[in-house]
């Protein structure tokens, strides 16, 4: 997270943890395409591209469990933290660094280099 | 700190608790493992497979020694536990490694019996349990030529088999009249006696060992009561296993035939619990992997701490498995008191089939030669379903029930590899076959997620089960309840009664009640509850749009690139020059891509966007619309033809009828999607024969038909009843669709769900108890009240539209 923040401006302001259903999601549209922000049952955020490594559905629209999501197209399930698709299915999706600081939350809209 | 845990006996019982606990309780123990072979564990069930040459050591291993290295566990292999210490916690080997344990699980399995006739420990005489005995037969094959085996059970047969494919010349000796007596009625022992002399086998029936004759170069022959004697180089004893309980009595455990264990798996000492063949429960000892398995479930559930599951006995069934030879038996196939058989006899063909019938529940069922149907009955014999209904049909199998789909498709064990069982997913039978092999696949779930065959509209499921039941040879799964979900342990029944009595209303309390084994369920199991919650307490349970599928959250459907499509309700398919108008002015000004006539007699706006959804459904809204709900599991489309209205053969006004069946169950969730039509006379133009709910309108009044599905699998309705007058058509459809909406599973249409609960006990609840019809028909108006109370569409356009753009944009 360190080095993500030499280039600060990337960091981006998006709204607080309560605009987002939990658990859930909500898109921000960025330079790099949408990105779905994800909200789990015990309050952790992550952030992932809206584009499921299988056909491209929106993930943001997918059921969210623990802390897997469901893919609202093909029902792949997709690991929030790794942004890898859980086995036997086979695929990544690149991953977006969120902050929490009290309620407020941030994206850095570069994605995570993996 | 870690407590420590022990297994002795590495065997298919005792790895199946450790395999269980190391996903569901990864850090709750060190584990030790003891056994007496020198091998990691593997299937035992493939040893005739291996025996004939079939399989290889390395197939049928499950999990090789680098297996507990990964997992952490200590693996003392060719190691026999001698002595248990239970003041001092400590158990002993043989050749003196000791371990300390603060839970003991035995699973030391079975000993062949030998029969104790003078020489019976020559050389040349083996047994037929592990795999050193089957290196034993190997060898002795390629020296030796003649092979007697005694008895003419499972194994014995399989043993035979084998060593015959080995180019032995082999002759089974048996006790009584019949093969397989235990399994197997007169009849079908006499069939399969005659195949497998057809390929070679002989057979001494009735036929009592006396001797074995032999001196120092080994056997020579087997010698009779009667005097006579079979020349014999190798002889294979195989009348039958004994737990093996030496260790346990020795430590002072109570034990009967088998080590005694409670519902939890534990012996009388708490500390020390016991699975698999060494176990006596409730008076029965198991010989068969799928109880065995059950055991072991509940054994790693305790073991964890959970302490949720028992075990309450198992119903097992048996499957030979000699190349070619098709059998199947289960449960109680005598002919006793209150039992009908119902058979099917082709010797000519070589093929029987016996089911036997109390109170019109299957108890038992043999089947040779053609088995196709077995896991089928075998499951209507676990869930003691009815089979009253369709009693005179059972013996042709599941496909004449009426299903004209997949269910047509049976012998699943004669297709060639290339066939294509899952039609969804693409997947190939040999495709299947080979990944419950290699992976060691024991249950639906697990080829599910391996290959994702039935993972999909689950039409081929029971083909699967076929060829899972066909390539583990015994019953792979014997679970009485099925859970929900791998989230639980509970059944859609318990999850529903605990929702019922204990008055649940929201996921929370479901989830702490039942102690759910997630934080918050699955994308399987929170929709299922939540239909639960809102069906069972209408007012007082909250509906959690995030336990909706997206299109039920969006309220429209979700297409193939992240667009949505809305299908507004045109009531009974009849519509005016001004609402198409309506729809028309909309397409236009939101640039609707693509405008269809769907299959339901409404009109599809294809390719809207999220943001753009609010608008489009306020300005229907204003022109009088309300939602279709083409997306949701609830009251979809009620099909017309245009009736007596018009139509020069029209009985009755169908198009009044259908309007009004919509206008009363519009909004109503239900398990799965439901849809009526109604016809205005029997040549039925609108296809009422195959909907949930279908009304064909006669002379004298109006036929109900329910229990149809023109999807995946094709189902023609039953006839449920008759009726006068449209008002009691409407009182038949509430009641209806709230006996629907309350007793069946989530996702299970009404085609299936009337397969499973029986015609005689829907038209019990609905057409017979004239009073239950009208407090199921009262309920369901009570609820509609509430249903109807908020249009989504207009609500959603008004108070919602935050919801459908983004969080943030930065571009
Ligand atoms: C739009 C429509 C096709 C069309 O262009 O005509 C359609 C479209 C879809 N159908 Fe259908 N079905 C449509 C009529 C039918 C019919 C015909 C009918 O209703 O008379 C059937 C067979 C009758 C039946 O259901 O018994 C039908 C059987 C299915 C099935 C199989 C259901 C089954 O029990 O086997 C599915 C899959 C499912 O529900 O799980 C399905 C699923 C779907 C889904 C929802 C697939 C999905 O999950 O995304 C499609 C949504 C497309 C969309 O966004 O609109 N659709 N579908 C029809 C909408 C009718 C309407 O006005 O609401
Ligand atoms: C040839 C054959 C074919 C079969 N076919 C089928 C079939 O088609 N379908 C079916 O369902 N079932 C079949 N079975 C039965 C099935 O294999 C058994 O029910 C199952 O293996 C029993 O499991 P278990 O763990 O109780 O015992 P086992 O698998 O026998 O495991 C017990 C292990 O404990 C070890 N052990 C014993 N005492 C000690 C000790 N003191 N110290 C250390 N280790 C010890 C033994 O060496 C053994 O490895 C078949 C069995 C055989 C032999
Ligand atoms: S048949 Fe139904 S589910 Fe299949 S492509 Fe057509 S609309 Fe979609
Ligand atoms: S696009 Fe996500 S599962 Fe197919």
């Amino acid at each position: 997270m360190e080095a993500a923040n030499k280039c600060e401006p990337t960091w981006i302001a998006i709204g607080t943890l309560d605009d987002i259903p939990a658990p859930g999601a909500r898109v921000v549209e960025t330079a790099h395409g949408p990105v779905a922000v994800f909200r789990t049952s015990a309050d952790e955020v992550f952030a992932l591209l809206d584009r499921c490594p299988h056909k491209g559905g929106p993930l943001s629209e997918g059921m969210v469990h623990g802390r897997l999501v469901t893919c609202p197209l093909h029902a792949w399930h997709i690991h929030l933290d790794e942004g890898a698709a859980k086995a036997p299915d086979v695929g990544c999706v690149p991953r977006f660094q969120v902050r929490q600081e009290g309620r407020q939350l941030y994206l850095n809209t570069e994605p995570l280099a993996d | 700190m870690k407590e420590k845990l022990v297994l002795v006996g590495n065997g298919m019982a005792g790895m199946k608790v450790i395999e269980e606990l190391v996903t569901i309780a990864p850090h709750k123990y060190d584990i030790t493992v003891f056994g007496a072979e020198p091998y990691g564990n593997y299937n035992r069930i493939m040893l005739s497979p291996l025996l004939a040459g079939e399989k290889t050591l390395d197939d049928i291993m499950i999990n090789g020694e680098g297996w507990y290295a990964e997992h952490g566990i200590t693996f003392h292999k060719g190691k026999s536990v001698v002595e248990i210490d239970r003041v001092g916690r400590q158990v002993y080997a043989a050749d003196g490694t000791v371990a300390g344990y603060d839970r003991l699980l035995l699973g030391t399995g079975s000993k062949p019996f030998i029969i104790p006739v003078p020489g019976h420990a020559l050389a040349g005489v083996v047994t037929y349990r592990d795999v050193h005995d089957v290196n034993t037969m190997l060898e002795a094959s390629r020296q030796r030529q003649r092979a007697v085996v005694i008895g003419g059970g499972l194994l014995g047969l399989e043993a035979a088999y084998g060593l015959m494919q080995q180019g032995m010349d082999v002759t089974v000796v048996h006790l009584m009249p019949w093969l397989m007596e235990r399994q197997l009625d007169q009849t079908a022992g006499s069939y399969l006696q005659r195949s497998l002399e057809a390929r070679g086998m002989r057979f001494r029936m009735q036929a009592e060992t006396d001797e074995i004759v032999g001196g120092a170069r080994g056997v020579e022959a087997v010698r009779f009561k009667d005097g006579s004697e079979l020349p014999a180089d190798l002889v294979v004893m195989a009348v039958g296993i004994r737990p093996n309980t030496g260790l346990a009595q020795r430590a002072g455990l109570y034990c009967e035939r088998g080590v005694v264990v409670s519902d939890t798996m534990q012996t009388f000492d708490p500390r020390i619990y016991a699975v698999g063949e060494c176990v006596q429960h409730r008076g029965r000892c198991y010989g068969l992997v799928a109880p065995l398995f059950e055991q072991a479930k509940v054994c790693a559930n305790q073991l964890a701490g959970y302490g949720f599951r028992y075990y309450e006995g198992s119903v097992t069934s048996t499957k030979l498995k000699v190349t070619g030879i098709d059998l199947f038996s289960a449960g109680d196939f005598q002919e006793t008191d209150g039992v009908d058989a119902i058979v099917y006899q082709d010797p000519a063909g070589g093929v029987y089939k016996k089911l036997c019938v109390r109170n019109d529940r299957i108890v038992g069922a043999v089947l040779y030669g053609d088995t196709g149907e077995g896991s089928w009955y075998f499951r209507l014999l676990r869930e003691g379903t009815s089979v009253a209904d369709f009693r005179d049909s059972l013996l042709f199998g599941q496909a004449n029930l009426g299903d004209a789909g997949h269910g047509g498709v049976d012998q699943v064990a004669n297709l060639p590899d290339d066939a294509q069982i899952c039609d969804c997913n693409g997947v190939c039978k040999g495709a299947i076959v080979e990944a419950i092999g290699k992976h060691q696949l024991f249950t639906l779930d697990e080829v599910k997620v391996h290959t994702k065959a039935a993972a999909s509209c689950g039409s081929c499921t029971g083909l699967v089960e076929q060829l899972l039941a066909a390539t583990m040879g015994g019953d792979y799964e014997t679970a009485k309840v099925k859970p929900m979900c791998p989230c639980t342990e509970h059944s859609h029944e318990q999850v529903r009664r605990a929702i019922r009595e204990g008055h649940l209303t929201s996921l929370r309390q479901v989830f702490d009640n039942l102690e759910w084994k997630t934080p918050d369920g699955c994308d399987k199991c929170r929709p299922a509850l939540n239909y639960y919650l809102i069906s069972t307490w209408p007012d007082q349970a909250a509906d959690d749009s995030q336990a909706r599928f997206v299109n039920e959250r969006m309220h429209a459907n979700i297409q193939k690139d992240g667009t949505f499509s809305v299908v507004p309700r045109i009531w009974g398919g009849v519509t005016t020059p001004a609402e198409l108008r309506a729809i028309a002015e909309v397409a236009e000004k939101y640039h609707v891509p693509t405008v269809k006539i769907t299959g339901g007699q409404r009109i599809d706006l294809l390719g809207v966007k999220k943001e753009q959804l609010p608008g489009v459904w306020g300005d229907l809204s204003a022109a009088g619309f309300v939602s279709g709900h083409a997306y949701g599991k609830a009251l979809r489309t009620v099909k017309t033809c245009v009736g007596s209205e018009w139509c020069r053969f029209g009985t009755q006004d169908s198009t009044t009828c259908g309007i009004e069946l919509e206008r009363m169950s519009w909004g109503a969730w239900t398990p799965h999607k439901f849809k009526m039509a109604v016809s205005g006379c029997p040549r039925n133009c609108a296809e009422a024969t195959i909907k949930d709910f279908g009304v064909v309108a006669i002379e004298s009044g109006w036929e109900l038909h329910v229990g149809g599905n023109g999807g995946v699998k094709l189902r023609a309705t039953d006839v449920l009843c008759r009726v006068e007058t449209m008002e009691e058509v409407k009182e038949y459809c509430a009641a209806f669709m709230q006996l629907y909406r309350e007793e069946a599973h989530y996702l299970e249409r009404t085609a299936p769900w009337i397969e499973r609960v029986g015609l005689s006990y829907v038209k019990q609840r609905v057409v017979e108890e004239a009073a239950g019809r009208k407090a199921l028909a009262e309920r369901f108006l009570k609820s509609q009240q509430r249903a109807q109370a908020e249009e989504p569409w207009k609500t959603y356009s008004r108070d919602h539209k935050a919801r459908f753009v983004p969080l943030k944009r930065a571009v």
